[in-house]
């Protein structure tokens, strides 16, 4: 059913990625634009730790109650007149949507930005029942005429420049002529979209925090899409990932603060749209149904390990692939799967399993901007290093796909390392032997040729540290 | 009664069954503890400066002089019909006001029927809308809508141009400080939105522009 290729081949298109200079320039001036406006609205050390340390104890306070809170927040939106249904896989919360649709006979769907229902691959599974489904977020909404997946998970068709969104409006909006001009291709969309909200039997979207002491769902846009789609059709759907939820509504003022200045380093978001109920007698619009449904997929899973479940804290403010050197060059596309950059390699491996995205955890130098940018605190080189490690021994059955990782070679090298790194003697052996006959080694050499493959290879230095150090006469060497 | 949900019971199983965790250490031991901020005296001017920033229009007025302010504003953008509310105490004023105006004044359009029977009208034909506004948030240049039966919740969201009216009594400081002023954990309305300034995007190559979908122009006046 899904749509998604299981495997992903982030070496194959990262090749290609980093061949493409339209693409890296795209990606390269996006990410520099992004990275300087958010370093512009935490100049203040001291403010973005004390307000960050108040986001990561929102976000692990919740979690560390998630059970109970999502009992609550159900229990909230009972009461509200919020429908909640659950979901343990994509299949199903598809299913469900269909059938909420198909109940109240809706044949045209609106869709405000949302990640959980690419993640579900949601237009692919209503368009093949018969129900059209039209992006309404001006990003997403490009990529849906252009028929090609997000590569950014706050701005979707970052990897297109204006000259290929002016091609593609000429070409498939009728009467639009070709122009460059953004206002005037804003403008068009505006008017191509009027019509589709207008016509919408049901507007379906995403959410980006669940309180559950009001029961209470927080929407966060700037273009307002979000909020048509969810008050101008009769019925909204809106999806979710079970983590999503806060515990207290003192949690949002923080975390609203450190969602929208990370992601587009705005102060706030032009709108952020709470809704609680549906349409209430004597209320003159918005939907008279609402419904929730929470995703789990995995998550449930991710959440037993207690080192891995900080994966959940993340409020998806794409901090972290703006700041990734790895990202930043080879584009979102690359990484196959609906989450890219630094979140998505320790997400994806965790819900497609290891099996099919094990290569994703080792797509990264470690460098560590991720975790000194997440506005959540996430330790995500910790969690890639030991994705790497539960691919090959695995310590928990939290994993999935865990022990599907390694070669033969890997263990190898492995063993050799572990060996001349614990024996001070080998060490001493290898070093000398490596300086006198390295350079005879050819870059063919199995074991060497993965690095020569795209790296020149190294240069052994005649002598060692330690025995220059020694020959200087350095008393501890 | 709702179905039995076999997916709800598995879910919750399998999370109440995970081991407990500490939470995590303080990552800033010893720091500063967050605190919503405060504005005092600049309260105002912040909340005029930060919805200038984000490119709304903000004007101050008398509590009566308001609609022949707006009323000029309005007429010189060449807007020909203003939706508005005719049960809230702003709706009446403006229509009080407007009643024996001098031309150029725009046509007062109620809405007052549910939307089904009115989506076109609302959808295609309306030049702007006003509202009143339930206060303001100064740190950020927040409005706090919270739409009503008789102030529904599109019309601060379909006409081009929104015009807002919010007295200047009722500007906080921070969002945090409306929550518990107003003790939105006893209870929320349908909707609540927070508008910080006209609609706008910056999807295609980061370029700023406004009104993709809700109003292109954000009006505030700032009353009292
Ligand atoms: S991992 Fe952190 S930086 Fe990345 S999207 Fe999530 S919250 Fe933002």
């Amino acid at each position: 059913m899904s749509a998604e290729p299981r495997q992903s081949d982030f070496t194959g298109k990262a090749r290609i990625a980093l061949d493409d200079p339209k693409l890296r320039a795209n990606f390269r001036r996006a990410m520099d634009g992004l990275m300087a406006k958010r370093g512009a609205q935490f100049a203040d050390p001291v403010e973005w730790a004390a307000l960050r340390a108040r986001g990561i104890a929102a976000r692990a306070g919740s979690l560390a109650r998630l059970p109970e809170l999502l009992e609550q927040l159900e229990r909230r939106c009972a009461e509200n007149g919020i429908q909640v249904h659950w979901a343990e896989t994509t299949q199903e919360a598809n299913a469900i949507v269909l059938d909420i649709l198909q109940a109240a006979g809706a044949r045209r769907v609106i869709k405000g930005k949302s990640m959980v229902s690419e993640e579900m691959h949601l237009n692919a599974h209503l368009n093949a029942h018969g129900i059209a489904t039209m992006e309404s977020d001006l990003g997403e909404y490009i990529i849906q005429l252009a028929g090609e997946a997000p590569s950014h998970i706050v701005m979707p068709c970052i990897h297109k420049n204006k000259a290929e969104v002016a091609a593609l409006f000429a070409d498939r909006i009728p009467g639009q002529p070709y122009t460059e001009d953004v206002d005037q291709l804003t403008a068009a969309a505006r008017r191509a979209l009027r019509g589709a909200f207008a016509s919408a039997d049901a507007g379906i979207s995403g959410v980006n925090f669940a309180v559950a002491e009001t029961g209470t769902l927080v929407l966060i846009e700037n273009e307002g899409n979000g909020r048509l789609s969810t008050t101008l059709p009769p019925l909204h759907i809106a999806v979710t990932g079970i983590e999503k939820v806060l515990e207290r509504l003192d949690d949002l003022p923080p975390l609203l603060s450190l969602l929208s200045r990370s992601a587009t380093g705005q102060p706030i978001t032009t709108y952020v749209n709470m809704i609680t109920k549906p349409r209430q007698p004597g209320e003159l619009d918005g939907p008279t149904a609402v419904h929730l449904v929470l995703l789990d997929n995995g998550r449930s899973r991710v959440y037993c390990d207690p080192e891995l479940r900080d994966t959940l804290r993340c409020i998806r403010c794409a901090a972290c692939m703006n700041h990734c050197p790895v990202y930043t060059r080879v584009g979102g596309h690359t990484y196959t799967f609906t989450y890219p950059g630094p979140i998505g390699k320790i997400l994806t491996p965790q819900i497609e399993g290891l099996d099919c995205a094990g290569e994703q955890p080792h797509a990264s130098s470690l460098c560590g901007a991720c975790a000194e940018v997440c506005p959540v605190g996430i330790p995500i080189p910790q969690l890639l290093v030991r994705l790497r490690q539960e691919a090959v021994s695995p310590t928990s059955t939290a994993v999935k796909g865990g022990g599907t990782g390694g070669s033969l070679m890997e263990t190898l090298i492995w063993r050799a390392t572990t060996l001349m790194f614990t024996s001070p003697r080998l060490y001493g052996a290898g070093s000398r032997l490596m300086g006198w006959f390295g350079h005879l080694a050819p870059a063919w050499l199995p074991g060497l040729d993965r690095w020569t493959r795209t790296r020149s290879k190294p240069k052994f230095a005649a002598k060692s540290l330690h025995r220059l150090a020694k020959e200087r006469g350095y008393p501890d060497a | 009664m709702p179905e039995p949900q076999p997916a709800r019971e598995r879910i919750l199983s399998r999370l109440r069954a995970a081991p407990a965790r500490a939470l995590p250490a303080d990552p800033a031991p010893g720091g500063p503890v967050w605190a919503p901020p405060v504005h005092g005296d600049a309260r105002l001017t912040r909340f005029r400066a930060m919805l200038e920033a984000s490119r709304a229009e903000v004007h101050e007025a008398g509590a009566e002089d308001w609609p022949e302010i707006l009323r000029t504003i309005l007429a010189a953008k060449g807007v020909g019909s203003v939706l508005y509310a005719p049960n809230t105490a702003t709706g009446r004023r403006l229509a009080e006001a407007w009643a024996d105006a001098p031309a150029p004044t725009p046509a007062l359009v109620a809405y007052d029927r549910p939307v089904e029977q009115v989506k076109p009208m609302l959808v295609e034909r309306i030049d702007a809308a006003v509202t009143a506004a339930l206060g303001g948030i100064a740190h950020t240049g927040t409005l706090v809508l919270w739409p009503t039966p008789e102030e529904p919740r599109l019309m601060s969201l379909l006409p081009p141009i929104h015009a807002v009216v919010v007295d200047r009594g009722t500007v906080a400081d921070s969002l945090s400080a409306v929550i518990t002023a107003e003790r939105w954990t006893d209870g929320m309305p349908t909707n609540a939105v927070l508008v910080s300034g006209p609609s706008k995007t910056a999807d295609i190559e980061q370029t700023l522009a406004y009104g993709v979908h809700g109003p292109k122009e954000l009006i505030v006046m700032v009353i009292g």
